[in-house]
């Protein structure tokens, strides 16, 4: 009964999203103020509608209630709970609604933080973000329905993908989503600005806090899935140009080039066009990356694919949705009046140069991931694309990228000097070269390529600094005053210099990860050693185990460094009883930013095992910097000047009259 | 098949079965330093056909297993690493190459990070170009310098009154 009510639920906020989708959007059109309040009501009811419906499920879980098919195919009574709540979204089904739930979370949001909009844009804006909700609450309703029921019920549970059973599920997908969806709000607000054929600063004053919002968790979501297929997938890889990983690396790259464009746009009004198909461009890839990892195009051997009408219904929707969103910038777009002039050398100008690299490296990883498909649809031939081609052709893209980097702060609006910029980069750019020449002579023997690339990225992480610093005028002006201006600079500039330093750090961690680290690949028994790195693993014993829903041969490792004992390490192979899946638990232990991973290979004839024990030279760096430029997006955020309503206070009193007449 | 689940997929999969990635055992491996580490080399570039998007180097699929025996065993025998890997398309064709040959059929592949590049290069300098040849952008037209003179006219007029 209460799974009905949930499912019920559902069929009601699909009714709520309806009107959404067209009252206030018709209300805007005839200025109607009455129709244009219905949009704040309904985005409110769909997500009460919706959470309802999510809470149903999520109990099902909880009390392992296998006549729920999803609850079956992807529960087990024995699981430990916090795995049967992230259980939730571990299947397609239960995604899907988590998905919409944040859809219309946001939609809550906008409706909530959005008084202070305009009301043809806010009714606008949130008719668009609704129309998305209906086309996936059909989907969900029509294709993918979580309620299914069972009968009779089984009396087990499949039990969750082992791989699934993790606390990186637990925080990975809610935050990927959060990232890929809420570009769902910068969506609806290009397409709300076309429908209006007006847009300003003020939009994207409005837009800006958003995207960044959702840039910022889709980093921290991306980088979370990194780890968790490093630590999870037992060899130590954290980036494989998978199709899938591209699907959320793309919109993440169209993404970061939004937010340096819209940025542009709400400073000096320049950029519009770009901005507003930049922000069509980086949900159509979000949905994409949906249809990408759903329809089972890419990945044809899962078995979501064998309901080929997913397939066809997302691709349907992501037709309508970018094709439609694409014809309206056609038609609309030339109304758009451009707005301020810049030299080419200005902080406009690099923010352009910006965009223009990680607009084509988005074009590369687009068309890398999607050319064996269409090259076998169209000629029949088969090929593959994968991690060396990619390497080989985005490094070059991305070089000069961060060579880039830390000039864009300190460029002038308007007009700026480059010689100048450079030279307060002095500094940075001596440090990044002797760290270069550090590393070749530490490392002896080094490939010169790393040294230097490293070298890079401390100039990123210094030169990210040269803003603040020289803004505060340390050097110039006596240090106290120095200090005070420092602590009175605003937010934004804090979060871009952390933000950008966290670029650095990232690669410093990929460059050095991927040239100094070692590795071993031996058989051996309890009691033997291996030395890598300087440090003595010695394998002590294997223990069996039995728990909850799997059974355990675990290994136990001491970490030597000359003869202390210096760390315990543990590796084990599981079994899942029910799905008869075995997975390995990888040992890894953090020296510094550098880690010892460990992982347990299959049992010999003789009695040995096969052990995998590799160093990896400052590896953490690559996440840590991944979170670092996370908190610079928070940091931004918090920006006054930002958030959200601040710059409309004053606009306030001259909308209302317009209003109230009509009522 | 790793990381097809690491990102979004997970959320999306009803998985048969997922073996953990474990790729070279120790017998496999040769005696020859150089040579074995040649023999990774080229086996992180050839794509094993039974998997996900794997190279035959992170594989531990039977056929991968195969394919790093054939590809130590040709190395052994003194061939180059083109040969090798020549020898292995010849026998699996173009799909087992994790990196495409740069011919027709891959032109657009190749080409595709030039080519937007050098556009979207183009289109920023012709628009800057036409923006700052855009007389009108500059310059004001007779009726704007005459609303220009009265305004300042009348600046002056309020300052000296």
């Amino acid at each position: 009964m209460i799974n009905e009510l949930g499912h019920y639920a559902l069929v009601l906020a699909l009714a709520v999203a309806l009107v959404q989708a067209s009252v206030p959007i018709l209300g805007a059109h005839r200025r109607d103020a009455g129709l244009m309040n219905v949009a704040p009501v309904t985005a409110v009811l769909t997500l009460v509608l919706v959470a309802l419906s999510y809470a149903v499920l999520t109990r099902a879980y909880l009390v392992s209630d296998f006549s729920l098919k999803t609850v079956w195919e992807n529960s087990h009574s024995m699981m430990p709970t916090i795995f049967k709540v992230t259980g939730v979204w571990g299947n397609h089904e239960g995604s899907m609604m988590l998905w919409v739930l944040i859809l219309v979370l946001f939609g809550a949001l906008v409706a909530g933080f959005g008084r202070n909009l305009p009301a043809t844009l806010r009714a606008n804006v949130l008719g668009v973000q609704a129309w998305v909700t209906v086309a996936f609450l059909l989907f969900i309703l029509l294709t993918s329905n979580p309620f299914a029921r069972l009968d009779p019920a089984p009396l087990e549970g499949q039990d969750l993908n082992p791989i699934l059973q993790d606390y990186g599920l637990a925080v990975h997908p809610p935050l990927l989503y959060l990232g890929y969806v809420g570009f769902s709000i910068t969506f609806a607000f290009a397409v709300a600005a076309l429908i209006d054929g007006h847009i300003d600063a003020a939009w994207a004053r409005w837009v800006r806090p958003w995207a960044l919002a959702a840039w910022t968790f889709l980093t921290i979501g991306i980088a979370l899935g990194s780890y968790w297929s490093y630590y999870e997938l037992g060899w130590g890889g954290w980036w494989f140009w998978d199709p899938v990983e591209n699907a959320s690396f793309m919109p993440w790259l169209a993404g970061t080039a939004l937010l340096h464009s819209a940025l542009v746009m709400e400073k000096r009004e320049a950029l519009k066009i770009w901005t507003v198909l930049l922000a069509i461009l980086t949900f159509s890839l979000s949905l994409l990356g949906t249809f990408l990892v759903r329809s089972g195009v890419l990945t044809s051997v899962h078995a979501f694919a064998t309901d080929p009408t997913r397939g066809v219904f997302i691709l349907a929707i992501l037709v309508i949705f970018i094709g439609g969103a694409f014809a309206l910038f056609a038609l609309r777009a030339s109304a758009l009046r451009q707005g301020g002039l810049f030299a080419p050398i200005s902080r406009e100008g690099a923010l352009v140069l910006n965009n223009l690299f990680l607009t084509t490296a988005t074009a590369t990883v687009l068309v890398g991931t999607l050319y064996p498909l269409a090259l076998e649809s169209l000629t029949g031939a088969k090929i593959s694309v994968g991690p060396p081609f990619f390497n080989l052709t985005f490094a070059p893209l991305i070089i000069p990228l961060f060579l880039a980097v830390p000039f864009g702060p300190l460029m002038a609006w308007k007009r700026a000097d480059l010689l100048a910029a450079a030279q307060r980069l002095y500094l940075a750019a001596g440090i990044g070269l002797l760290t270069a020449l550090a590393v070749m002579f530490v490392a002896t023997g080094a490939p010169v390529l790393a040294a230097l690339a490293i070298g890079l990225g401390v100039y990123v992480m210094v030169g990210a600094m040269a803003d603040l610093v020289q803004r505060a005028g340390f050097g110039r002006v006596p240090a106290a005053t120095a200090a005070r201006r420092f602590v009175g600079l605003p937010r934004s500039a804090f979060g871009t210099a952390v933000a950008h330093f966290g670029l650095g750090v990232a690669l410093v961690g990929i460059v050095a990860a991927t040239a100094f680290s070692s590795e071993a690949i031996v058989t051996m028994k309890p009691g033997e050693t291996q030395t890598i790195a300087g440090y003595t693993v010695r394998f002590d014993d294997v223990t069996q185990a039995t728990r909850g829903t799997y059974d355990a041969d675990i290994a136990h490792f001491s970490v030597m460094r000359g003869s202390t004992k210096v760390a315990d390490l543990t590796s084990s192979k599981r079994l899942y009883t029910t799905r008869r899946q075995p997975t390995t638990e990888a040992g890894i232990k953090t020296f510094g930013f550098s880690q010892l991973y460990l992982s347990l290979g299959d049992a010999q004839d003789d009695g040995g095992r096969v052990v995998r024990l590799w160093w990896k030279s400052w590896v953490t760096l690559i996440w840590l910097g991944a979170l670092v430029m996370a908190a610079g997006g928070f940091t931004s955020l918090s920006d006054r000047r930002l958030r959200i309503g601040a710059p409309t206070r004053r606009r306030k009193p001259a909308g209302r009259p317009v209003a109230e007449p009509a009522e | 098949m790793r990381r097809v689940l690491a990102v979004i997929a997970l959320i999306a999969v009803v998985f048969a079965a997922v073996t953990p990635a474990l790729a070279v055992d120790p017998g496999e491996m040769l005696a020859n330093p150089r040579l074995e580490e040649r023999a990774r080399a080229i086996s992180a570039q050839l794509r094993c056909l039974v998997c996900q998007n794997e190279s035959i180097d992170e594989s531990n699929a039977d056929l991968a297993h195969d394919l790093r025996l054939l590809v130590r065993r040709r190395l052994k025998e003194g061939e180059t690493n083109r040969q090798v890997i020549d020898y292995i398309v010849s026998r699996y064709g173009e799909f087992v190459l994790l990196k495409p040959r740069f011919e027709a059929k891959t032109v657009f592949l190749w080409a595709t990070p030039m080519v937007v590049f050098l556009c979207g290069a183009g289109a920023m300098v012709l628009f800057a170009r036409r923006r700052h040849d855009d007389p009108g952008a500059q310059r004001l037209n007779a009726e704007e310098r005459v609303a220009l003179e009265n305004l300042l006219e009348r600046r002056e007029g309020d300052v000296s009154g």
